[in-house]
């Protein structure tokens, strides 16, 4: 194994952003969180019934709380000089999103992951269905339609396979949706059965699963019970990806779906390498449980599961993180800014010095393209 | 690699846990009854199936070895020259979901531990059993154990109740300070809870690759609440908690406090510091990458030689043969992982017992 050389500083030409990064880079973004201006922006899209259960009980999650049970460092989460002047919160507006992010920054397509009240962790499984339309309904409304560098999710009321199917059956055939979205904390491990509705309609219509941070289980956030504070969930955020992880493989979602694609986003990445080494470990101990598998975890990993950087890994020691990438697999990598939250990662500053430019390009722009439904 | 193992302190060995009837002569009257009439004949959770392969290793599986002082020595004390080896007993107090029943228990484990193992050798030495269902109790427990210099550790699991940097547990670690315990928290689980956030996984070698998801947790609990600052010398042991996946966790821990770091005034300094002060790993298992090629990189991300202590995790499956230690650890780093570390990690163990 070699590590990448130092950039030669003529290499950093390509970091210009403005304008005339649009020559240099196509970025394409795995994380870019849209906002309702207020949830009237559902009503067009939800049958009356539901949408008066909604307006009248509101959402009810799955931890208890109408929004998140951990206060968040700043207000929605958000980057200070993301709000725009209509008033709306960060992501509501389009023309800021263009001027701030798209433009500035050169990006070529940018995957919409709408958090906030899209049905996912909603109690009332029909609650969360019609909500979950609607979500999709209004991204394809507001952003797609009218930006096609942006790409819709196709949000799915996970904890009901048979509808979160339906839902991907009811979108995919529209190109504007890019992939199919669903959160790390899900009631039940995310390889269990009772997923694998969204996983056969996702594979069957060459669409990456997108699994994102947060959401509520049902369960405290650890197996240890419910931590303090909210850097405890930012940072414990990894363990409930490498939850995913663990379940997909063991439970052999890949050798039932074995041309399905899953991507990890926002829960950085180097923790990946050391899940992949201690799995493939246990399998070794223990592949009489697990016969249904043919291959190491390692294996599995490798072929399907792609995971976003942000929020960068940041070692003192940049060689460590490097390792890590090395390690996971350069082609695994996709580049995410999470914008317009706090922990925005800057597609031109976020990764660590000394990493070749032909690997940060990969990074920003070609690996994508393998992975998400691209025009 | 050198093979000389003479002086070596093992940090994770396991005394075969005893059952209910065997702790009879070790309870009270009314617990012994208790244990009768109740039918209360095993006691045992889903974290090491009996006959997992992972549980026993075959060749100490055949011998009986972890169920016998003498043979136990035989496997490994006698076999390789170890100075001393710290039993950690597994018999699951944490489990009962009535505290008092705990308490009972976790006296007589470590009456049981004492009179069965630490008599017998004078090599050994012990972890306290904690009844954490109770911080009353837990306290009661470490100081009946203070006056007994072969006990040079207090024993939690990983996932409890809480997270164990919570308040409520402030107590246990203000006594284990003043007697100079070591805290020691062992993989395993109470099953209060699921032992992920999303629930029970299917598969056992689930359950035990989450395992490492908990230290996760407590890790970041001990930091952000404070348990560092208010207990400053305090030393905690991740025992049987792998190690591989440690670095990335506090890269995550140290970004996200820079980030709020408002919300933890009391956290003055990078998260990873405290952990680098107060915190240490036992070696066994070792998830590393295949082959001694990338060791040494792995052992640079910890960014200290005074983390790992040595442990063989007897009886259960990590390695095979004698290869104790992961190859490709250079020798400097190998003496302090097997006595170095260990002595400087357990101020009791220096103590004539």
């Amino acid at each position: 194994m070699m590590l990448d050389a130092p950039l030669a500083p003529e290499a950093d030409a390509d970091q210009r952003s403005g304008p005339d990064a649009q020559s240099h880079l196509q970025i394409i973004d795995g994380d870019v969180h849209p906002a309702l201006r207020s949830l009237a922006d559902l009503k067009p899209y939800m049958p009356a019934r539901w949408w008066d259960l909604l307006a009248t009980y509101g959402t009810r999650r799955r931890h208890g709380m109408s929004f998140e049970p951990y206060p968040k460092s700043a207000p929605r989460a958000c980057r200070r000089d993301a709000w725009p002047e209509d008033g709306g919160p960060p992501g509501s507006n389009l023309d800021l999103v263009r001027a701030q992010y798209l433009d500035h920054y050169g990006v070529a397509f940018g995957m919409l992951g709408p958090l906030g009240v899209t049905g996912q962790s909603e109690v009332n499984l029909d609650l969360a269905a019609a909500i979950a339309s609607a979500a999709n309904d209004w991204q394809r409304e507001f952003f797609t339609r009218r930006e096609p560098r942006l790409r819709s999710a196709i949000v799915v009321p996970y904890e009901d396979g048979a509808a979160a199917a339906g839902e991907i059956e009811r979108c995919a055939p529209d190109p504007a949706y890019a992939q199919v979205f669903m959160l790390t904390r899900s009631s039940e491990p995310a390889g269990n059965r009772r997923y694998w509705p969204i996983y056969e309609a996702a594979a069957r219509h060459g669409l990456p699963v997108a699994l994102h941070v947060f959401g509520a289980s049902g369960h405290p956030y650890t197996g240890a019970g419910w931590p303090s504070y909210y850097v405890e969930e930012g940072a414990g955020h990894s363990t409930s990806c490498q939850t995913v992880v663990t379940s997909l493989v063991i439970e052999g979602v890949f050798e039932r779906f074995p041309s399905l694609k899953v991507v990890i986003v926002e829960g950085g990445f180097a923790w990946l390498a050391p899940l992949a080494w201690r799995l493939d470990k246990l399998f070794e101990r223990m592949r009489g449980e697990v016969a249904h598998l043919k291959r190491k975890p390692s294996e599995y990993i490798r072929e399907h599961i792609w995971v976003t950087t942000q929020p960068m890994e940041e070692p003192a020691d940049r060689t460590h993180v490097l390792d890590m990438m090395e390690w996971i697999g350069w082609d695994r990598l996709l580049f995410s800014s999470d914008y317009p939250h706090w922990d925005f990662d800057d597609p031109f500053r976020a990764f660590p010095a000394g990493m070749a430019a032909e690997r940060r390009k990969q990074i920003l722009t070609g690996n994508a393209k393998a992975v998400y439904r691209l025009p | 690699m050198s093979d000389d193992w003479t002086g070596a302190i093992d940090c994770d060995f396991h005394p075969r846990a005893p059952t209910p009837r065997q702790l009879g002569a070790y309870l009270d009257d009314h617990w012994r009854d208790t244990v009768e009439v109740r039918g209360i004949d095993t006691w045992e959770t889903i974290a090491y199936p009996a006959n997992a392969p992972l549980t026993v290793r075959p060749d100490w599986r055949d011998s009986g070895a972890d169920a016998d002082p003498v043979k136990a020595a035989e496997a490994t004390l006698d076999r390789f020259g170890f100075a001393h080896a710290i039993c950690n007993c597994l018999f699951p107090v944490q489990a009962f979901r009535d505290e008092n029943l705990a308490a009972a228990f976790a006296r007589a484990v470590n009456d049981w531990l004492a009179a069965e193992w630490l008599a017998k050798d004078t090599r050994l030495r012990g972890s306290v059993v904690l009844p954490m269902q109770s911080t009353e109790r837990a306290v009661e427990e470490i100081e009946r154990r203070a006056g007994d210099p072969r006990f040079v550790q207090v024993l939690m699991l990983v996932f409890g109740e809480q997270p164990l940097g919570k308040s409520v547990y402030w107590p246990v670690y203000a006594a284990a300070e003043r007697h100079g315990f070591t805290v020691g928290i062992h993989a395993g689980s109470s099953y209060h809870h699921a032992v992920t956030g999303s629930g029970w996984p299917s598969y056992y070698l689930e359950d035990y690759a989450a395992q490492s998801l908990g230290f996760h947790t407590q890790l970041g609990s001990l930091v952000c609440e404070g348990v560092f600052v208010k207990f400053p010398r305090l030393k905690v042991v991740l025992i049987e908690s792998g190690v591989t996946w440690l670095p990335p966790y506090l890269w995550r821990l140290s970004k996200f406090w820079r980030g709020v770091r408002n919300e933890v005034p009391w956290i003055d300094r990078p998260p990873e510091e405290f952990v680098r002060d107060h915190v240490r790993l036992t070696a066994q298992p070792f998830d590393g990458p295949p082959g001694a090629a990338h060791i040494g990189r792995v052992m640079d991300q910890l960014q200290s030689d005074q983390m790992l202590l040595f442990a063989t995790d007897f009886p259960h499956w990590q390695f095979d043969g004698d290869a104790m230690l992961p190859a490709g650890i250079a020798p400097d780093l190998r003496k302090k992982i097997l006595t170095d570390n260990p002595l400087a990690t357990y101020p009791r163990l220096k103590r004539p017992a």
